[in-house]
């Protein structure tokens, strides 16, 4: 893969200043020195002369025109789809199971997914995942987020239990059951060092916490995100003797990522978000339609309260120029992420950290540049914000979705596809003449658009899969169009990144029979 | 929704804001202000009635009537339609002119199209039926088809046929001149009356149950169009109207750009499933789609007629047709698209006459989607049948009676109407079978009977075994071969019918219509001897062919009864008999609890042992000699069959064959046909079905009710004299009509038609409705027709009359039978035939000791 072309390939849209600082590819490379230096790239470009969000839509260039059976195949690459098992022919979970499914714009994708089930606790974990400048931010958070999670979820004697079979060197039970993609992968290299960090985090819950204590969802969630993110930047400022991980921390501290994480236990939803990524729940009405309801705020600029917060934590002088262009310091989309440890760490310690690291460090200029107006750091957190909802018997299935994604279809729009998809109704608008001039041909055209829409729902098995179909293939009459999804699907990699970003979603569907029932006993 | 004109008030009923009072009695009430309500009301007033009252729960026309597309056409697919949509199109011609008022009258015509050659072939047998009616029709190229209609596109269609005389109308207009024109005659007409339900005394009509009071009566109408079923369920004694509703779609256009002409023929264009009317300078087109969406099921109010949702998503494949049709209509605007529920009836045919279960309780209801082009002939022929008993012509067909409480149930109603809607314009080819609300009646060796290869027909809703597939055929090929020529099981019933022929099969006939008729006396050989042409009054174990006839003379069923013991008898008719011949049985019986009557169809499962060594079999298993000399034909016992005991085992076969019925107590079903079969396999026993039956029938000239016989047809007209007991002087039903009529001499003759020159493999095969030539001037119809595997030839039968001479009709003498040249008409093209009065004793020469034979020689001697 051309490293090369990977600094631009973002740069319509890019969430950060322009340039990857690290690449990152999927395989995990097994010699970093594989990685060319990115120095002889181009000065970045900067966004300000890009619009904020909008992509070019239909591509007039020349591309391939792809079967339907290469677009089936490249929307299925990635997809997944979990049930819950079932118990004696029931399903006693309060979810039935999730299909997920991305479909990178970046190559390699700077998306990551995850979903496990908590054993030593009650609860399921789903997450996604939206890195930038390189992949590698969302590839740790994929790995150990959710262990962050558990640990701060178990109760003191559980942790006791955990610290007493590592310290006899006893093997440990599973603490995650993981739901992955073969594409979905850890990094191997990196397992001890997580794995230490890990353990000193829960050293000092247990220390913390009393016998029959635990933290509830929204502090175990809330202290799980800003542990992870504080062992980043620790693990970044610490290095390693090896140079491949001491390379690889550097990588993922200067890189940044967000997180939409959803705990589901009985009917208790707990959403913990940090940056644009977004939970929306479907909710099926009286009368058989969906609606959407939103879980979590977007952390950016059409925010007001986030735009108020940054501004509020910083002197009044830099008002003006925190956010610039609806970008954090006129650079960074999201206005909390992981990571980007250039939007938090004092610039001496990011001249002394880079002068420290590796050499591959050296040869990029850009990460010497200090973003401007760089006055009283930190600007950016990972503190999620959390949302608690009670699971009723109306609320269908919850969307988790990158922001590339919901840039391309309104939420309403999204889980009316979704619910649609899902009860294999289509609740479509009926058509109605009313007073308009309408042909006998024209309506003609349109029913057979409208019908091929509906046959193309029984394409996917995956209700994610589907929803890509439609977020990548709408055409302007809303319904998916082959040869928008041909010429969407065959641009040529430096290209696609103009039209769309990388789509992530986890669909999760609940289980009727159990939410709204179990208020007696939970 | 105002598409046609508004529903107008009558002014002679309710023009005050304040309703008239409801009268306290009338004679008869119709429930329904509809075309069909009104229709009868009209016809009713016509033929002299009086105190006639006509409720409408809303509206006068505001249903189904309003919404529907204007066609009047006579394509319909049976005879008895076509003589009704006849009537009513004349009917609606002059209306106008009798009453006054506009009815949109309009004579266009219409155009049949055909995109292929088997389209083509059914519109040509159209043709040949409506010739006989002497309707106008002609088969017409594609290039004659646009000097008709300018729109059409005539690329991909190889014929049409123009019917002349067909029309559009305004409904709601024609409804507004009927009820105007009833309302001149006396008929009362109350709109906003809901009538809840009917009171019944004794199974009588008494009274009328209204939301404005009761109103007393000695006869009740159902026209209640899709609420008909749900007023039949209100009324104390339920009454079944088996129909259901299916919503209805068709668009409106604006004019185009050079308005339509309104004399423009009308389109139907059955392949592509529309038909299409010119309309206010555009089009009106509807169709009947694939998957229709039925309504209804649960039942509602008429509000939601008012508020039905248009679909276009659904009408999409229609539109599609459309425009494939008539493409410049692509640029024409789109007014509206109408969705106007229709009922449905679970054999595409409506629902007419007396119900089984109430006197003065009759239904006019379940037009499938014809109520205009019915509603005229529909409402004249139940306006006889209420005043002189039976309508003008045979309307079997049509009768309620021909269902019975199992077509009731919602879900069967529900699932069938979605295969009826379709069928209206789908290509009916011989022999078509419904595919839904299967299975519902069945014998107890069903199972044993598929495994073995049974291919099923329905029946009353039960399932009998049309043949067998034996082992290693292609299953699936065999389904789905439709044709009008030589069909795939040609060899597989031919197998079948060798096998009766020189060794025995099997058909299990449990279908058929049992009753037991008992008494303590003589009551049920009184009623008997009344009611049947025949003499009963025969040893106990006789077994009697009679038919139970009308006032006229003419069939109302043709079974076999058997004297079981001295005071009771075992009737055996007809499977679709059942509701109506029991029906015909309670109506004459005299108000006796010494004499009962009971309806054990259920409780035997029927086998008939077909072939020379059904006798062997059977003495095998019961130890008993079968044979002529012990066991003469038209005889029955009781005996033991296997281990089971109590068996009737009767000598005949309802084919002529030699061989024998066994009725069996359901339990022992299973045992006796394995027994059966097991001993029977030395003989080269064999499973048959009814087309095997049906060709030996045919081929020895035995007439089926409600295919061959009607109430229409004596038994003098069949040859059947000697099944009446004119040489008694027992006065039996319809005794003075057969007297006169042997005197007069029959004006009408069953025959039977050998096809010569025919060739099987090629030609297009009989079915039935076939018009007869003789010396090239119509002279018949056939009724029935089957392939005689014996004679290699195939066989017709049907009626054939001489001209009239000087309006007077002619009687048949047996010159006009046996010299004339006779030909039967198929889809146009006529085949010599000859004419027989009698079977080929041939058939029957195994059974020369026979007492059939003895009667067969006795009535040939004649």
């Amino acid at each position: 893969m051309p490293v090369t072309s990977q600094l631009f390939r973002g740069f319509p849209l890019a969430k950060l200043w322009g340039s990857s600082l690290f690449p990152c590819q999927r395989q995990l490379p097994c010699c970093p020195t594989s990685h060319r230096p990115t120095s002889s790239q181009p000065h970045p470009i900067w966004p300000t002369a890009m619009p904020v969000r909008g992509y070019r839509r239909s591509p007039d260039l020349h591309s391939y025109n792809l079967t339907p059976p290469q677009v089936n195949s490249i929307l299925k690459a990635n997809e997944y789809s979990f049930k819950v098992p079932e118990f004696d022919g029931k399903n006693v979970s309060s979810v039935m199971g999730f299909d997920s499914n991305q479909l990178p714009a970046n190559a390699p994708i700077e998306d990551r997914r995850s979903a496990a089930t908590c054993l030593q606790t009650r609860g399921m974990l789903l997450g996604v995942f939206d890195g930038h400048a390189g992949c590698a931010c969302a590839q740790a958070l994929s790995e150990r987020l959710f262990y962050y999670v558990a640990m701060s979820l178990m109760p003191h004697e559980t942790l006791c239990e955990l610290e007493a079979a590592v310290e006899a060197g006893r093997p440990l039970s599973p603490i995650l059951q993981w739901h992955k993609h073969p594409n979905d992968y850890f990094t191997r290299e990196a397992q001890t060092m997580y794995f230490n960090s890990l353990r000193t985090y829960w050293q000092e819950l247990i220390d913390l916490s009393s016998p029959g204590e635990s933290l509830g969802p929204r502090e175990a969630l809330l202290s799980a995100f800003k542990r992870l993110d504080s062992d980043l930047s620790l693990e970044a400022q610490v290095g390693d003797a090896n140079s491949f991980l001491h390379y690889w921390v550097l990588r993922v501290a200067f890189s940044g990522a967000t997180a939409c994480v959803a705990h589901i236990d009985g009917s208790d939803l707990y959403v913990a978000n940090t940056g644009d990524g977004r939970a929306v729940l479907g909710v099926q009405e009286e009368d058989g339609s969906f609606s959407a309801h939103t879980l979590s705020n977007d952390h950016n600029a059409q925010n007001e309260n986030e735009v108020a917060r940054i501004q509020g934590e910083h002197p009044p002088s830099e008002k003006k120029t925190v956010v610039r262009q609806d970008r954090l310091l006129g650079l960074l989309m999201p206005f909390r992420a992981f990571g980007d440890v250039k939007f938090k760490w004092s610039i001496d310690l990011q001249r002394g950290v880079l002068e420290s690291g590796p050499d591959q460090l050296h040869d990029n200029e850009h990460t010497k540049f200090i973003p401007p107006n760089y006055h009283t750091p930190p600007y950016l957190t990972a503190e999620p914000e959390i949302t608690h909802h009670r699971l009723r018997p109306q609320d269908r299935f919850l969307v988790l979705g990158t922001d590339g994604l919901w840039e391309t279809l309104h939420r309403q729009e999204v889980v009316r596809i979704v619910g649609e998809y899902l009860t294999g109704v289509h609740q479509r608008q009926p058509l109605t003449v009313g007073g308009y001039h309408v042909t006998l041909g024209q309506m003609q055209g349109l029913l057979a658009e409208r019908k091929a829409r509906a046959s193309l729902a029984f394409q996917d098995q995956n209700a994610a899969t589907h929803l890509i179909r439609h977020a990548v293939g709408n055409n302007e009459f809303g319904a998916v169009d082959h040869e928008t999804l041909s010429k969407m699907l065959s641009l040529p990699e430096e290209l696609a990144r103009m039209y769309r970003d990388d789509i992530t979603i986890i669909i999760t569907q609940f289980n009727p029979h159990v939410v709204g029932h179990q208020g007696t006993w939970t | 929704m105002g598409i046609w004109s508004s529903p107008r008030r009558l002014a002679s009923a309710v023009e005050t804001t304040q309703p008239i009072p409801l009268p306290s009695q009338a004679r008869v009430v119709i429930c329904g202000g509809g075309i069909v309500g009104t229709s009868v009301a009209y016809h009713l007033a016509k033929l002299g009635w009086t105190e006639i009252v006509l409720l409408e729960q809303g509206r006068l026309g505001a249903g189904t009537t309003r919404l529907c597309a204007g066609i009047v056409s006579v394509a319909k697919p049976i005879s008895i339609e076509c003589k009704m949509a006849d009537y009513s199109n004349s009917l609606y011609e002059h209306l106008e002119e009798e009453t006054g008022v506009k009815t949109g009258y309009v004579k266009t015509g219409s155009l049949c199209l055909a995109q292929n050659q088997d389209r083509f072939l059914s519109l040509k047998r159209l043709a040949s039926r409506l010739n006989v009616m002497g309707i106008p029709c002609n088969v017409i190229k594609p290039k004659e088809v646009s000097k008709l209609h300018p729109l059409v596109n005539i690329h991909d269609l190889v014929g049409a046929l123009h019917l002349p005389g067909d029309a559009v109308v305004s409904p709601p207009d024609v409804n507004h001149a009927l009820a105007t024109a009833a309302a001149g005659h006396g008929v009362q007409i109350h709109e906003r009356t809901t009538v809840n339900h009917v009171m019944m005394e004794k199974g009588h009509v008494t009274a009328v149950e209204t939301d404005r009071g009761a109103i007393e009566c000695e006869y009740f109408v159902n026209c209640a169009g899709q609420w008909a079923y749900e007023l039949g369920q209100a009324s104390e004694t339920k009454v079944s109207v088996p129909l259901h509703g299916c919503e209805h779609f068709y668009l409106l256009s604006k004019p185009l750009p050079e308005p339509l002409q309104p004399s423009t023929p009308v389109v139907m264009d059955m392949d592509g499933r529309i038909y299409v009317r010119a309309w206010q300078g555009g089009v009106l087109s509807g169709g009947f789609e694939k998957n229709p969406k039925p309504i209804f099921t649960e039942g509602r109010n008429q509000l939601e007629i008012q508020t039905m949702q248009e679909d276009w998503d659904h009408f999409e494949p229609m539109l599609s047709a459309l425009l494939r049709r008539m493409p410049e209509l692509e640029v024409c605007e789109i007014q509206q698209l109408v969705n106007c529920p229709e009922s449905f009836t679970p054999d595409m045919r409506c629902l007419m006459g007396e119900t089984p279960g109430v006197h003065g309780y009759f239904v006019l209801a379940g037009m499938n989607a014809s109520g205009l082009a019915f509603a005229g002939g529909a409402g004249k022929y139940l306006a006889e049948w209420m005043t002189y008993g039976y309508p003008t012509a045979n309307v079997w067909p049509l009768d309620i009676k021909r269902f019975g409480n199992l077509q009731s149930s919602r879900t069967f109603l529900r699932h069938r109407v979605m295969e009826v809607m379709p069928l209206l314009y789908n290509l009916k080819v011989p022999r078509w079978d419904f595919q839904t609300g299967r299975q519902l009646r069945t014998s107890p060796l069903y199972d044993r009977l598929d495994t073995q290869g049974a291919r099923w027909m329905e029946k009353h809703g039960f399932e009998r075994a049309k043949y067998f597939i034996p082992a290693g055929k292609d299953l699936l090929s065999l389904d789905a071969s439709k044709t009008f020529y030589k069909p795939d099981w040609f060899d597989i019933v031919g197998a079948e019918v060798k096998c009766c022929k020189e060794a025995v099969c099997v058909i299990d006939m449990s279908s058929f219509t049992k009753f037991e008729l008992t008494s303590t006396d003589d009551q049920a050989l009184a009623l008997l001897q009344h009611l049947c042409a025949n003499d009963l009054d025969v040893p106990v174990g006789h077994i009697v062919h009679t038919g139970m006839l009308n006032e006229r003379g003419g069939y109302e069923n043709d079974c076999s009864v058997v004297r079981v013991k001295k005071n009771s008898f075992f009737i055996i008719s007809p499977t679709d008999q059942q509701v109506h011949c029991w029906s015909w049985l309670k109506k004459h019986m005299p108000d006796d609890p010494q004499l009962h009557l009971e309806d054990v169809s259920w409780k035997y499962t029927a086998l008939n042992l077909i072939g020379p060594r059904a006798m062997d079999v059977l003495g095998e298993l019961s130890y008993v000699s079968m044979t002529p000399e012990h066991f003469p034909s038209l005889f029955c016992k009781e005996m033991s069959v296997g281990y089971a005991n109590g068996i009737r085992v009767m000598s005949m076969t309802h084919t002529g064959e030699p061989g024998f019925m066994l009725y069996i107590p359901i339990e022992y079903a299973l045992h006796v046909y394995n027994e059966v079969m097991s001993v029977g396999q030395k003989y080269g026993i064999r499973n048959a079905g009814y087309y095997a039956l049906r060709s030996l029938r045919i081929e020895k000239f035995f007439a089926f009710w409600g295919q061959d016989l009607d109430p229409f047809t004596t038994p003098l007209e069949c040859g059947r004299e000697f099944r009446v007991k004119f040489d008694t002087d027992i006065d039996f039903l319809g005794r003075a009509s057969l007297l006169h009529q042997r005197q007069e001499g029959v004006s009408r003759r069953f025959i039977m038609l050998v096809l010569e020159d025919h060739d099987t493999e090629l030609d297009l095969w009989p079915w039935w409705g076939e018009p007869i030539y003789r010396n090239g001037e119509l002279c018949g119809t056939t009724t029935s027709s089957a392939y005689s595997y014996t004679l290699e030839r195939h066989v017709c039968l049907g009626f054939v009359s001489p001209p009239s001479l000087d309006g007077s009709p002619a009687a048949v003498t047996p010159d006009f039978i046996n010299r004339g040249d006779y030909e039967v008409d198929i889809a146009g093209q006529r085949y010599p035939a000859k004419a027989k009065l009698y079977p080929f004793s041939s058939l029957f020469a195994q059974q020369r000791r026979r007492k059939d034979e003895m009667e067969l020689s006795n009535f040939q001697g004649k």
